[in-house]
């Protein structure tokens, strides 16, 4: 098919398109420019300075930002005990359930999107009495948040892989690889996870933003991350705040280009081939 | 693309076939007999094809065999050897799906590759069986190709190539033919058969189409609710069905209402040999178009009326109405071109046939 016939009908023109487009971005850049120019602004008296970004990162602040510092460290070791549960615990459950359990799947598919139905704050409140018991079991660790984290990413990371089971015949494939003498390890590792790859990159990534942009359950459990040392450090330096919110969501929009990357590379790979096939 | 003309090559060394026997086998669904003690021996070398309507069980003794569905009773014999404990990765099978099931991140090649690395073969070897293997099913020059870039027809054929690499004792087909369209169909129907031959390794072949069975198989077990109804050769499947399901799903058969009594059965006034179990009293007798005749009107025989007739290439397909509204299809040369409307008489030929007791529910 080619280009020109998906455009279809009442497709808006490419002006149009733009325009809209346009305000989008401008609504989203504004307050993205406001900050970009506040930290470079030296206060109210006017004029600009790269100091408040020279001194974030300045040998002899270290001492001062070293709290702010070890709570970029925490939230990404939450991330990366994040990613490990969806990895280890919701991934290997949803092949398990899709494979021999496809009966379980509307189940599994309801227990993973409702944690989004439940606000962060209602969720903190059944959350306490549990640390309670976690604390007991694991101690105060900042890692044991990783597992209310584990929760608030399921419905994210589910969708991903979810998408990724689905566009492929994983019953066939794992059955053939088992014909041709394939034991279950070799299954999963030789043939369903090359070919879910990219959905569950998006769902690691998906996770990892969504763990870097987590404040409420870090604050109401009393655990400092990212965001938690980003309000506190705003009552005192507000430049270092914005300057930090910048910066993570810097790092957001690279995951996120990342992820669709990770799209249109299938897609450009599929219309190549469609191209060397067709000669 | 899709009509490759193979290069007869034999690369893949041929290994003696191995007995494959269904002892008493069981599998249910809750309350439902997928399976109902269905015996069968096929011997080695040999390509029996399952046939039956969707729902048979065909598929699910092909999937017990293969080790994909644990069976609940009875036994499955390889070589003598009981496997139904056998986990399937460990069976020493080929085994070609009904849906394209190449591995879509892996080359042809490495597809091939695939169950020789699973078997600790080396490299080089590896990849010298997997290129001869692809060349056997022609499809040498695109080793490189990913699934998404060939067609179904090649697909398939790498998933030949793929399930046979191995040297299995048995071969198992799902259906390997249902996905494509006809010519194709009919290509790799007959490519199957003969690299099935060259190798001589026993093979099972599920099919719902009895063209396709009577084609390419030794014999043919047809199936229905579980049972096998009848197991033999396509001419003695064809000639000698031993019930009227097999009559009636094994070519075509017009339903002709008679009357039976002592091993013959009476139909408009014509006494046909009955075949199978003896009858007494009303029948509905399974007549083949090809054992009936039309000549002119006034000629000896039964007074019929011509509906259509449909050119079928080498021959002709009449449909004539008998007396009693009995619509009967009739075989016959091109040279004859009845027109419809026209009054003919219908002749039997005499060939031995199936029947039914009148009182039966009809078989669809």
């Amino acid at each position: 098919m080619s280009r020109q016939a998906v455009r279809l009908g009442t497709e808006p023109s490419p002006v149009t398109r733009w325009v809209i487009l346009g305000i989008v971005g401008l609504l989203f850049a504004v307050p993205i420019i406001a900050m970009i120019e506040f930290s470079f602004s030296v206060g109210p008296a006017g004029g600009y300075t790269v100091q408040h970004w020279v001194d974030l990162f300045d040998p002899a602040n270290a001492r001062a930002n070293r709290q702010l510092f070890q709570a970029i460290g925490n939230s990404f070791l939450l991330a990366a005990v994040t990613v490990a549960i969806v990895l280890v615990v919701l991934l290997p459950t949803m092949i398990l359930v899709h494979l021999q359990f496809p009966r379980l799947r509307r189940v599994l598919e309801f227990i993973c999107i409702v944690p989004i139905t439940v606000p962060a704050i209602v969720l903190v409140v059944g959350l306490a009495p549990v640390y309670g018991v976690v604390v007991q079991l694991f101690g105060g660790a900042i890692w044991t948040l990783a597992l209310a984290y584990g929760i608030t990413v399921l419905p994210y990371a589910y969708r991903a892989i979810q998408s990724n089971l689905d566009a492929i015949p994983a019953v066939t494939l794992s059955e053939a690889a088992r014909s041709l003498g394939a034991n279950p390890l070799q299954v999963l590792w030789g043939v369903l996870l090359p070919n879910l790859r990219r959905g569950v990159l998006a769902a690691c990534f998906i996770s990892v933003a969504v763990v870097l942009g987590e404040f409420t359950i870090a604050s109401l459990l009393n655990r400092r991350n990212l965001q938690t040392a980003l309000v506190q450090a705003g009552q005192s330096d507000q430049w270092i705040a914005v300057i930090l919110s910048l910066l993570s969501l810097a790092f957001a929009l690279v995951l996120l280009l990342l992820i669709g990357r990770l799209g249109t590379a299938r897609f450009s790979t599929a219309r190549s081939s469609r191209k060397r096939s067709s000669k | 693309m899709t009509s490759t003309i193979p290069v007869a090559a034999p690369v893949v060394e041929p290994v003696p076939g191995a007995t494959v026997e269904l002892a008493g086998v069981v599998k249910t669904y809750g309350a439902h007999r997928a399976l109902d003690a269905i015996d069968l021996r096929i011997r080695p070398g040999e390509l029996v094809a399952l046939l039956g309507p969707s729902g048979c069980g065909k598929t699910t003794a092909l999937r017990a065999l293969s080790g994909l569905e644990a069976i609940d009773g009875g036994g499955i014999l390889i070589d003598g050897e009981d496997v139904a404990a056998v986990p399937t990765n460990k069976r020493d099978i080929g085994m070609v799906f009904q849906s394209y099931s190449l591995f879509p991140h892996m080359t042809a090649l490495e597809n091939v590759e695939f169950g020789l690395k699973m078997r600790r073969v080396a490299g080089s070897e590896r990849r010298r069986r997997a290129a001869e293997a692809l060349d056997m099913v022609g499809l040498g020059r695109f080793a490189d190709r990913f699934a998404h870039q060939m067609s179904g027809g090649q697909q398939q054929r790498v998933a030949l190539a793929r399930a046979l690499v191995t040297r299995p004792r048995v071969l198992l087909l799902d259906e390997p033919l249902s996905a494509l369209d006809a010519k194709v169909r009919v290509q790799l129907r007959d490519e199957i058969r003969r690299i099935q031959t060259e190798l001589g390794i026993t093979t099972v072949f599920v099919t719902h189409d009895q063209e396709e069975a009577l084609a390419v198989a030794d014999r043919v077990a047809v199936m229905n609710q579980g049972r096998i109804e009848q197991i033999g050769s396509p001419r003695e499947l064809y000639a000698t069905p031993a019930t009227a399901f097999v009559a009636d799903f094994v070519g075509l058969s017009n339903r002709i209402p008679g009357d039976a009594a002592g091993g013959t059965v009476s139909v408009y006034g014509t006494g046909l040999q009955l075949l199978g179990e003896p009858l007494e009293g009303p029948v509905v007798a399974y007549v083949r178009p090809e054992d009936l005749s039309i000549e002119s009107s006034g000629m000896p025989g039964v007074p019929a009326t011509v509906v259509s007739s449909s050119f079928l290439g080498s021959l002709r397909r009449t449909t004539v109405r008998l007396d009693g509204d009995i619509l009967v299809a009739v075989q016959h040369g091109v040279d004859l071109d009845p027109q419809p409307g026209t009054a003919v008489t219908l002749r039997f030929r005499g060939s031995p046939v199936s029947a039914i007791p009148r009182s039966a529910p009809a078989l669809d």
